[in-house]
């Protein structure tokens, strides 16, 4: 009998494991689509890293060539060179860190500050929650791009700065999703419960709250990092982001514009490697919504 | 619904003052003096002081916002520094070509998303949803100005039927940034189209509809697009508002001259006028917009028009 009963305990352990993440883990691979983002997006990670031990920055990627400039596409050189003669597909390849790194840390900014202030809002409602709203009701007011570019000529151009300034531009986003996700959750008995057990508020905010409404928000900045590369590649087009000779792509179509009557695939591949980081990472929020929420799925 | 107008109009002054307090300040972060590079190379400090006095620049960046802020009140933009014009002329003196193009992206983003978000619901999980869901996608993940760039190789460059800048042309010009804008706005819009139109498609007012024999093309057109349709206008709408100020990049490919880049432009020669004279603007026609979408609720469903009554 003893014996027995361990043996469930053991089952039921086994059905614990099995939550939530493999439950949505589940979900994610049933659709084709997600699976080829996040493939993608593994792929593209792992060739990032590789690029930074292969090349070197003062050697490979910034540096006079010019007895072999503007050569099209061949197989030495996958993507042709550019004007400087220097390989476009090893700057793609290694500008990859650029991008990525901009979209991921711009997202924790704004996930980070926009989580903060919609839980907040949702948690306590009331007046709080009205000034947070019409905070962010200023900022969503402004076109993206726009701010964008006041914020970096304002702090300068650089890495760093194109990073901070898209994560405030998407923080109102965040904290819109947030304080949606916390509003049926706010009310919920389990809340009540723990009020009645003597938990301080910061504490139901994010061991309670938070957990409970955290699909809308990983949603979201899985988009969010896909919409902060395009975000990046405009500004860096526009002259405002990484400054030159960085090999970022949007720099890199800007540097090639000049050129596009006579060699456009200098245009051409920087751009589809915008393109396909995009897409694997706007697949990947799909898929990521339909397996977190599968009632939403139609 | 007078009285709701009038207040969703008072409720926008708080937020533009803001917005120009926001502005404001930014500007004056960022690096470099305009009025010391608007004088003349040889000019003593007590020269550009002055100067500075004639345009109203001198003074904390308190003050000068305040003496903004009082001109703003009385609707006066204020004058430029760099083009030594007003602020209004110059953005009114471009603001129709930017409607154009937003009016006119927005007829090609309806042109694609709206049978290719119908074909989608109605060929739910079939090759067709398939294939409209992922150029859908595309249409999203792409940079519109890498795609501008692609379609002034293919048919200005390769083919010379459009020009690839200016809009000296008319409606020729209008067509490659017409398309490059609404291919963006388009993919957004054709799946919402879809998700709404599958959220009525299994209403039972369809089912009753096509019971009392009505035809299918009838029961999609009439009975189940009309119900749709709020959701579409609401992203419609945020498009459109957004189409005024942040077709920056498109108007960068083609030389296009509106007030996108006219914004770009003042931000970039440090015109602090000029920059928060174009956002202000931004921001009330995205607020305009936005209402405008809101009254139109009441047109389209009738239970809205009643809850504004109240």
């Amino acid at each position: 009998m003893e014996e027995k009963r361990t043996y469930d305990i053991a089952e039921l352990k086994k059905y614990k494991k099995r939550s939530m993440l493999s439950e949505v883990w589940r979900n994610y691979k049933k659709s084709p689509s997600a699976m080829v983002g996040l493939v993608i997006v593994i792929l593209l990670i792992v060739i990032t890293v590789a690029a930074q031990f292969m090349y070197v920055f003062n050697e490979d990627i910034v540096y006079n060539d010019l007895k072999n400039r503007l050569l099209s596409p061949s197989a030495e050189h996958w993507f042709g060179t550019d004007q400087y003669g220097r390989d476009v597909f090893v700057r793609i390849i290694y500008g990859a860190k650029y991008s990525l790194s901009v979209g991921i840390v711009s997202v924790m900014i704004a996930c980070g500050l926009g989580m903060c202030l919609g839980l907040v809002a949702g948690y306590y409602g009331g007046i709080v929650e009205n000034i947070i709203l019409r905070f962010c009701e200023i900022f969503i007011g402004i076109p993206t791009i726009l701010m964008g570019v006041a914020l970096m000529s304002a702090f300068g151009q650089g890495l760093g700065v194109l990073m901070l300034a898209i994560g405030l531009v998407y923080t109102p986003l965040f904290a819109r999703t947030t304080r949606a996700a916390v509003l049926p959750v706010r009310d919920a008995e389990y809340i009540e419960a723990a009020k009645i057990a003597g938990c301080s508020d910061l504490e139901i905010m994010f061991k309670h709250v938070l957990p409970n409404s955290l699909s809308p928000i990983i949603v979201q900045a899985t988009m969010g990092v896909a919409s902060g590369i395009l975000t990046a590649s405009s500004l860096s087009f526009l002259g405002l982001g990484v400054p030159i000779p960085t090999p970022e792509w949007g720099a890199m179509l800007s540097e090639g514009r000049e050129l596009i009557r006579d060699y456009s695939y200098l245009t051409l591949f920087p751009g589809l490697a915008i393109m396909t980081t995009v897409l694997s990472f706007n697949l990947m929020g799909d898929g990521l919504r339909d397996a977190l929420d599968p009632k939403l799925k139609q | 619904m007078g009285r709701y107008v009038i207040k969703r109009l008072l409720m926008m002054i708080p937020v533009l003052i803001c917005v120009s307090f926001v502005v404001y300040f930014l500007m004056d972060l960022a690096p470099g003096d305009i009025i010391a590079s608007m004088a003349p190379p040889d000019a003593t400090p007590e020269q550009i002081e002055l100067m500075r006095e004639e345009l109203g620049m001198n003074g904390t960046v308190f003050h000068r916002y305040f003496r903004y802020l009082k001109g703003l009140l009385r609707l006066d933009l204020g004058q430029s520094l760099s083009q030594k014009r007003p602020v209004a002329d110059i953005f009114f003196e471009r603001l129709p070509r930017t409607m154009e193009l937003a009016f006119g992206s927005i007829f090609v983003a309806l042109l694609i998303a709206i049978p290719l978000g119908i074909a989608a619901a109605t060929h739910h999980r079939t090759w067709l949803d398939g294939v409209s869901m992922t150029t859908s996608m595309i249409g999203v993940s792409m940079p519109n100005f890498w795609f501008g760039l692609l379609l002034i190789i293919a048919f200005s460059l390769h083919h010379k039927w459009f020009p690839s800048y200016g809009a000296d042309l008319g409606l020729k010009s209008l067509v490659l940034p017409a398309i490059t804008l609404g291919t963006e706005q388009a993919g957004t819009l054709t799946r919402i189209t879809r998700s709404s139109m599958l959220e009525v498609i299994r209403q039972d007012y369809l089912r009753t509809a096509r019971a009392k024999g009505v035809s299918e093309k009838m029961v999609i057109r009439k009975h189940a697009l009309k119900n749709a349709l709020i959701p579409i206008l609401t992203v419609l709408g945020s498009t459109l508002g957004n189409a005024f100020g942040g077709a920056v990049t498109t108007e960068a490919i083609f030389a296009w001259p509106g007030v996108g880049r006219l914004t770009v432009m003042a931000v970039n020669s440090r015109d602090p006028n000029l920059a928060c004279g174009c956002i202000i603007m931004f921001s009330l026609l995205l607020n305009v917009t936005l209402l405008v979408v809101d009254i139109a609720y009441a047109y389209v469903d009738p239970r809205i028009k009643a809850h504004y009554a109240k």
